[in-house]
């Protein structure tokens, strides 16, 4: 599997804030997407941009097996955002794929997926962070990457904080649920190069870390580049 | 009683003392009629009304028992470390961490900084739910024409603001919250299986293991299919008890919840809190 260290910042701004690129990891190099761009983010890193009411945004597994995590808020009042637990209510199903809509903590839309070439996408997992990994798999994994800290890092500078995370999206992540409740992370469903679409329902805010987990299956244990490509309205 | 006076005015609110009503708050809690406790341990006795809300800071090792009483109580959580809101429930964390997507006794419930904030000793319900959280302003218009705290049909997210601001915190201080009582299962496809209540009598006892900001809204659960608003008394009772200790079977159960309980020590012990 590559190591995906390819990247092409696009020289765009999102919601005002400047692009920068060239830093190292764990936080990767900053890819910053605009309105038309396409971005290549690279393993580990993040990336966030301002998809406009009607925009396209596609995301492609370039590698396979690779887990995406994702947030996204109403670009104009960051206090909307994503919910788990309401996109969950609304379609009836905790897996997300084609016709699935995200939906905002008050209950209102905020993009949909157009289109999905694997089938099914985690909303129960969340992010991994440092913390939750001393108790998944032990306190050696203190040093390792996570990606609550890209959320944190990338998420400052369009004003967001800690308070501003939530239960996010994992495209590509494959948690099933037993009969008796038992859940975990297993074996995704992906392949290189399958691709989902989401189509934004009003001017939002995404953020994606490019999970760099590298104790559980969600990315086959190594982490590996996805490729963000925004398209303009239909 | 004439109230044209502020001296009738003022008879007539002080003649009100004493007056019971089915929901509300007994104080002091030691004169509630029942303690499952010594009585002198009991620190919060309330009947909390369907679409009703209420909030309390408890002291690490208090224990909590929400009972749902009518057979059609839903108590959404929401949890704080109580003088830092920025380390707060994380379910997500909660179901991840614990391979389990279900609620029941002897889960932990996790903080977003790897420790617990309280831990589930007790269940006779078996119907909870981590996923669907709560009802909202837009979702309960739809359903039941209002969803305004006033209203007839509270959205359990207007009311979660409301106690959420009596404590110094706002909306974005609201993550996705857990719901006891009425119960949601998952069916291998990822739908959802509504199993609604245990039927009247449930309840659930939590254990603080940090000194923990406790926000509940009784109100419907959000996928209940039911057309009609329904949602009846809960009861709410806590008591000083002692947080989890090393060797107690609840520390030792599964190596994710001992590292989180040595985690959350380890923490209070640095500030001189344990």
């Amino acid at each position: 599997m590559s190591t995906g260290t390819s990247t092409s910042a696009t020289a765009t701004t999102t919601a005002g804030t400047p692009t920068t690129s060239g830093s190292t990891p764990p936080s990767g190099p900053d890819t910053t997407g605009g309105t038309g761009g396409t971005t290549v983010v690279p393993a580990r890193a993040a990336w966030s941009s301002v998809i406009r009411a009607g925009e396209t945004l596609t995301i492609t597994d370039l590698h396979g097996n690779q887990a995406v995590d994702f947030l996204v808020y109403d670009a104009h009042d960051p206090s909307v955002r994503y919910s788990a637990p309401d996109t969950i209510q609304a379609q009836g199903n905790i897996f997300l794929t084609a016709g699935s809509v995200l939906m905002s903590d008050e209950h209102t839309p905020l993009m949909t997926v157009v289109s999905d070439d694997v089938g099914r996408h985690d909303t129960v997992g969340g992010a991994c962070s440092k913390e939750s990994n001393t108790l998944r798999y032990g306190h050696h994994t203190w040093s390792q990457h996570a990606c609550v800290d890209n959320f944190l890092a990338r998420g400052a500078r369009h004003g967001l904080g800690k308070r501003d995370l939530v239960s996010n999206i994992n495209w590509y992540m494959n948690v099933p649920v037993e009969s008796d409740g038992t859940l975990g992370i297993v074996d995704g469903l992906s392949a290189p190069g399958l691709a989902l679409t989401l189509r934004a329902e009003r001017d939002v805010l995404v953020l994606v870390s490019n999970c760099p987990q590298i104790n559980n299956p969600c990315n086959g244990f190594e982490p590996t580049a996805v490729r963000m490509s925004v398209g303009t309205a239909a | 009683m004439a109230t044209a006076t502020t001296y009738g005015a003022r008879d007539h609110a002080r003649a009100q003392e004493g007056t019971r009503a089915e929901a509300m708050p007994v104080v002091p809690a030691s004169t509630w009629p029942a303690p499952p406790c010594e009585a002198g341990h009991l620190v919060w006795a309330e009947t909390v009304a369907g679409g009703g809300y209420t909030h309390r800071v408890l002291a690490r090792g208090t224990e909590l028992r929400l009972t749902d009483l009518s057979g059609d109580a839903c108590a959404h959580l929401l949890l704080y470390a109580a003088d830092r809101p920025w380390e707060r429930l994380n379910v997500a964390d909660t179901v991840k961490v614990q391979w389990n997507a279900y609620l029941g006794e002897g889960q932990l419930l996790l903080s977003d900084q790897g420790r617990v904030l309280a831990s589930l000793t007790a269940d006779t319900s078996g119907r909870h739910d981590a996923l669907c959280g709560t009802s909202t302003l837009v979702r309960n218009t739809r359903r039941y024409g209002d969803g305004a705290p006033q209203s007839a049909s509270p959205a359990g997210r207007e009311l979660f603001k409301l106690a959420a601001a009596k404590n110094g915190l706002g909306p974005r201080d609201l993550p996705p919250s857990l719901s006891f009582f009425q119960g949601v299962s998952i069916r291998d496809d990822g739908s959802l299986d509504f199993t609604g209540s245990a039927g009247p009598g449930g309840s659930v006892t939590l254990r603080a293991e940090q000194d923990v900001t406790v926000l509940i809204a009784n109100v419907p659960h959000p996928v209940d299919p039911r057309p009609a608003y329904t949602s009846t008394a809960l009861e709410v009772l806590a008591w000083r008890s002692a947080a989890t200790k090393p060797g107690d079977p609840l520390w030792e159960a599964t190596p994710e919840g001992r590292r989180a309980f040595l985690n959350t020590v380890e923490f209070l012990a640095a500030r001189g809190l344990a």
